[in-house]
Order: C-alpha cells, then structure tokens, then sequence
C-alpha cells in the first residue's frame, strides 16, 4: 500500500515538469493487451476461418486471412438442412437457442423476484431457514443433479419439450439472491408510504416494486439469457428431436460428422455457426450494458 | 377533521422493550399537537400506532368516533409525511401526489383536480411532470405534504419531517407547515426531538421521556410550569438552572449555603431541587446574590455568562444591550423566576 502510494505521488510529480514515459502505465497496458488478444484472436480465427471451404480447413487447420467462401458457408450455416433427419438448419436452432435463453431468463426473473418477495417482505415462519436452503442451491447446479432431474424430466414425459428443457434449469437460487439483496436496501418508509396509501402486497410489487427493481431486471435478465444460451450439457441430454437443438448443440453436431467418418466435417460451416452462435449474447451485453453496470451499482432508490 | 384519543395506550416491541408505557392523551378537533423527546423516547413509537404502522399493545385507539386498533392504515383516514420524504423516485410528482386517491378508485379527473389544487397550494405547478431526484429537498417535502393534502384526511402525522432540511428552509417549511394545518383546519400530530420547532408551532407539546408522558400543555404552560425537572431542562435553550437545596417549608437554600429570599417556598421540607431559568435573572449591582462570572458568550441578540452561584454552576442571558464582563457581580431574580422539584423523582412541587 505505502509503496503504491508513494511511486503515485512520485509519478505525479515528475510528470509535470516534462513528460516522461510512465513505465508503470506502459506495463499494465502490456497486459492489458495480452489479456485482450489472448481472448480475441481465437474469436477473430473462427471469423476469418469462416470464409475458408472445408477442404483447406480440413488440411490446413485455421487460418487468418480471408478467402471467397464467407457467403456460401453462411449461408449453408443457416438455411442448409442438417442433422440425420433433415430437420433442422441453423435459423430452427437460432430461434431454439433465442427461446432457451429469454424463455431462462424471463422465467428465473419472475420465480426470483416473486421468492425474493416472499421471504423480504412477509413474515413467514422460517423464512430464514427457508432462505438458507433457496441459498444452498446455489452449490448444487444442474450439472450436479442432472440425473434425478433427468428421471423426473423423463417421468413427467417432458423430454424433447421446451418445459423440460427450461424449468429444471430455472431451479437455482442466483436471482432469488440478488432480488433479495436489492429489496432488502430498499427503504422502509417508502414501504410505509404505500401503505398508507392503500397499496396492497400485490399493487406494491406491481405499482413500486417492479419499477424500482428496472435496472436489476435488465442486469439479470443479461446474465441469465447469456447463462442459458451457452447451456450445452442439459440440452444435449434432454432433447434428442433434432428439431429442438439448440446452436451451441448444433456446431457439435456438425464437427460429430468427422468422427463418424463419413464424409469431410463441414469445418467452414461449422466455424460460420460458432460466429453466429456469439453474436446474440454479444449483441444483449452492448445493448443493456450501461443498465448492466446501473443495476449492479446503482442505489438510487 | 376528527378528534384523537388514546386510551392506555402502550407498546411492547417483540424484544421485550417497552417503547410506550401505558398513556393519555385527547386531541380536540383541529388541534396541532407536537411530540417532543429525546431521540429513542418512543415518538416515532406512538406516531406509528396512531397511523397503524405498528400493533398496538394494550389500550384503545380513537379517531372521530371510531376505535382504530385494528383498521389498516389505509383505512384510518390519515395521511403521513416522512423524515425522509419516502416518495416513489420512479413516479413524476403529479404520480406520487395521486398514487393513493388511485388506489382508491378515483377517476382520473377528479385525482388530476385534486393534485392540482394542492400543487398550487405549495408552489409546485412547475414540477408536476418531474421526477423526485429532479427536486431539492425543500420541494421534496412539499411533494410530500402535497401527498398529505389531496387525500384530505382527517388527521395529519408528521414524523420529524424538517430534520434533513437545511437551518434556514426549515424555519421557512415550519411556518409553511403551521399556515397550512391553520388553513385546512385538520388535526395534527408532529414529531421532533427540536424544542424550538416544539414551541413555535404547537396548539399543545406533549414531552416524552424514555416511553412516559412528562407533562402535555400549552407551550407558555410548558416554559413557565414544567412538570418536572426533565421537562425544565429539555424545553428551553438554554437549558434551566438546576440547583440541589433544601427547603425548612418558609424559605429555600441553595447547597453552598445561599438563601432565596422572598422567593418563596415548597410546603415540603428537607432536601429539594430547585430551577432557574437563565433569562429569569437581572444583573443588578445592589442585587441580593452573588454570582461569579468565569465565561462570558457572545450569541448576537444575547449574550450568556457562565459561572457560579452559591458554589453550583450557574447561566445567565442577557439581552445583548446589558453590559457584561467577568468577576464577580451580583444579580436579582425576576418575579415567578424560581420553581421547585423534589429531590429524588424530580417532580414539580
Ligand atoms: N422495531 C423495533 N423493535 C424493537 N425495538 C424498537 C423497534 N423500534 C424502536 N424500538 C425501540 O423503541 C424505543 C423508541 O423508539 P422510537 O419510537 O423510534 O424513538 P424516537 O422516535 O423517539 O427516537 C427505542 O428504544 C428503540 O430502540
Ligand atoms: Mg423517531
């Protein structure tokens, strides 16, 4: 700490009178930069080995420049129907992995907020202990449980349906926690307020609470649907009608047809698809980022 | 409008703390009545079980003629403004004026005539479409008492809603707020732990202290017979004189062995309290008592010695016009100036 401290104040001082290089600064942005590149110029290969044909890909490996094969692998990518059935291209898988993700985090928002309201705001008996083992989910992902939660799945004859393939992924405890937590630092008097004007417990959800909670929603709404999209191993387990599969299933699928044997993978569709596969969940942390950052640090309330 | 009655009313919080020990209290129609007390006395207690907010112990609640123990606050005709305004941030003013005649099924144009009435009423024509963050903390608090208005209730509670005010906005708001309950001519009970804001705006004061009623009357009543020495000291700044004595029944002694002359006597003999207050006292050079002055402060329009009579401290105002200096001077007592508690309880005698 004093150290720091002191080189800071020594920087300052000397970097007035003529400007000299900050070697400190030029340290941290080395790494910085590495850091960045490490995990972009993967993300950039798939990009550029996107426009390759399959052939080369397949003797070459990845490659970093761009060649002509972009549009036809895209569009392969998308409208080509695929799988063993026939049944499915990447706009079915698209839209599967588009209801996954929002159908994930929309229901994991209401079932959390409406948890987290439970145990703030009424006095349950044990709402503590009740509390506590919502919180204790929160070690026991999916992953964990996935073969009772499949029996149950299978039981219920939910398997190859978007409900067995949402709702055992909705079972956990993040957003409960967080709405907790938000609702817990909301104050007291405003609560008060609203009695007295003759807010019910379900007009004050409605009417103050929700609206309060706006930028936390968008913040975990971002988490979540980046959380489900990126699902692999329960989707791959519960749904086997080629119709339902996800994209994150899919590019498997189609790099599967190597280890068959059978024919030359489709590397350059397969490459087209990882691309496609990271644009939505890209494209929602742009877009709410700024309510991202407000929901998770804000406290205007 | 609607009178207020208490009726043994009391609170015990589920930890076992009794923040209100069993009290009386009736409220004519119209009348303002402020609560005052240390912090931690049980105001905000008592407030709160008249608004419904907390269960009432024991004992009955009134307002009009209609026991409201267990009435939801909704229902009790009340409205409440807060320390910390408790507005809906997401709701413009307008909303948050509105919010509870919606609840109450209003239509829609008679809630925007309500809210109307009232914006103009304080001033707040222009930032009806604004949110409460867009607002300064004086007009926060109008938005507040806005609130209280359009739900033209029959009893307003006021929980130290100055207190996160500036010194100067809050002597503005004070008299605001006394204009206002004088005009809508709705009773009214006011919590502060600020003796000043006790004095000026109340009909009546009831001082509490540690969950008891000390004494509930007019503010002259207060000032000129406090019921105790908690009374005596709290109300009034600076604080009354306290000395320890005795009385033989024919006159009083201050320990140290300075006798009141004149100023009479409690009936009671033996060991008593005896309380002056500090502008109840003239310098006066051929005055009967002695006093050492040690400090002398400048306040503007007063000036206040600090020093000792018959050996206990002792605080002297003075207009700002009376010369003053240290050493030691003598001074006289103004008629009434003295009052006398026993010894132990500190009740007045
Ligand atoms: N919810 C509660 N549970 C237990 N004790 C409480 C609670 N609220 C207040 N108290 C206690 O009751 C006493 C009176 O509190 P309060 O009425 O808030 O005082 P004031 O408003 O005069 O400062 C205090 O001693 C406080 O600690
Ligand atoms: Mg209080």
């Amino acid at each position: 700490m004093a150290d720091i401290t002191e080189s800071r104040i020594a920087a300052q001082s000397t970097a007035h009178p003529a400007k000299r290089i900050k070697w400190e600064a030029v340290g941290d942005h080395a790494i910085l930069i590495a850091g960045a590149l490490l995990m972009l110029v993967p993300v950039y290969m798939i990009f550029a080995s996107s426009s390759w044909n399959d052939i080369t890909l397949h003797r070459e490996g990845l490659q970093f420049g761009f060649s002509d094969d972009m549009a036809n692998n895209y569009n392969a990518a998308l409208f080509e129907y695929g799988g063993f059935t026939d049944s499915v291209n990447g706009v079915t898988m698209l839209a599967n992995s588009l209801i996954l993700g929002i159908g994930f985090a929309i229901g994991k928002i209401i079932v959390g907020m409406m948890a987290a309201y439970a145990i703030v705001y009424f006095r349950l008996r044990f709402a503590t202990l009740a509390f506590w083992m919502i919180f204790t989910t929160l070690l026991l992902p999916l992953e964990v449980r996935i073969l009772p939660s499949y029996e149950v799945i299978t039981w219920m004859n939910l398997g190859n349906t978007y409900t067995g393939l949402i709702v055992p992924l909705i079972a956990s405890a993040t957003a409960t926690f967080f709405f907790r937590q938000f609702f817990m630092s909301v104050p007291e008097e405003l609560i008060e307020a609203a009695r007295i004007d003759g807010a019910g417990p379900v007009k004050f959800f409605i009417d103050i609470l929700v609206p309060l909670s706006q930028t936390m929603i968008a913040a975990m709404f971002i988490i979540m649907f980046v959380f489900g999209w990126n699902q692999y191993l329960w989707p791959t387990l519960i749904t086997t009608d080629e119709s339902l599969f996800t994209l994150v299933r899919g590019i498997r699928q189609i790099m599967q047809a190597y280890s068959d044997g059978s024919t030359t993978p489709e590397y350059g569709e397969a490459a087209a698809l990882a691309i496609i596969a990271m644009t939505p969940p890209v494209l929602v942390v742009v877009f709410f980022q700024s309510w991202f950052v407000k929901g998770l640090t804000e406290s205007d309330k | 409008m609607a009178k207020v009655k208490l009726d043994g009313v009391r609170k015990v919080y589920p930890n076992g703390v009794e923040a209100v020990e069993p009290c009386h209290v009736d409220i004519p129609d119209g009348e303002l009545v402020v609560l005052v007390g240390p912090s931690g006395c049980g105001k905000s207690t008592l407030l709160r079980m008249v608004a419904g907010l907390e269960e009432i112990t024991d004992g009955t609640l009134h307002i009009g003629d209609t026991v409201m123990n267990d009435v939801e606050p909704a229902n009790r005709n009340i409205a409440m403004v807060f320390q910390n305004y408790a507005l809906y941030p997401h709701m413009t003013v307008a909303k948050n004026m509105g919010y509870g005649l919606k609840n109450r099924g209003l239509p829609k144009t008679e809630i925007a005539q309500k809210v109307a009435e009232a914006a103009k009423m304080l001033n707040l024509e222009d930032y009806l479409n604004r949110r409460p963050s867009q607002l300064s903390g004086g007009q926060r608090q109008r938005v507040a008492m806005g609130r209280a208005i359009v739900r033209s209730p029959e009893l307003f509670l006021f929980d130290e809603p100055l207190s996160n005010l500036d010194a100067k906005l809050r002597n503005q708001m004070r008299i605001e707020i006394r204009a206002l309950q004088q005009r809508l001519g709705v009773t009214a009970m006011y919590v502060t732990h600020d003796q000043v804001e006790a004095m000026t705006l109340a009909d009546r004061i009831i001082v509490l202290n540690a969950g008891r009623i000390e004494q509930i009357g007019t503010p002259a009543e207060i000032y000129s017979q406090p019921a105790s020495t908690f009374v005596a000291s709290f109300m009034g700044a600076p604080p009354m004189n306290i000395f320890t004595g005795t009385s033989d029944g024919q006159q009083a002694t201050l320990d140290g062995g300075l006798s009141l002359n004149g100023a009479g006597a409690p009936s009671q003999t033996g060991k008593i309290q005896i309380g002056i207050r500090p502008e109840d006292v003239a310098l006066d050079p051929s005055g009967p008592l002695p006093f050492e002055v040690d400090i002398v402060e400048e306040l503007g329009a007063h000036r206040l010695l600090h020093g000792q009579l018959s050996g206990q401290p002792f605080s002297v105002s003075l207009n700002k016009d009376e010369p003053a200096s240290t050493g030691p001077t003598k001074i006289a007592l103004k008629p009434g100036a003295v009052h006398f508690f026993d010894a132990e309880a500190g009740r007045r005698l």
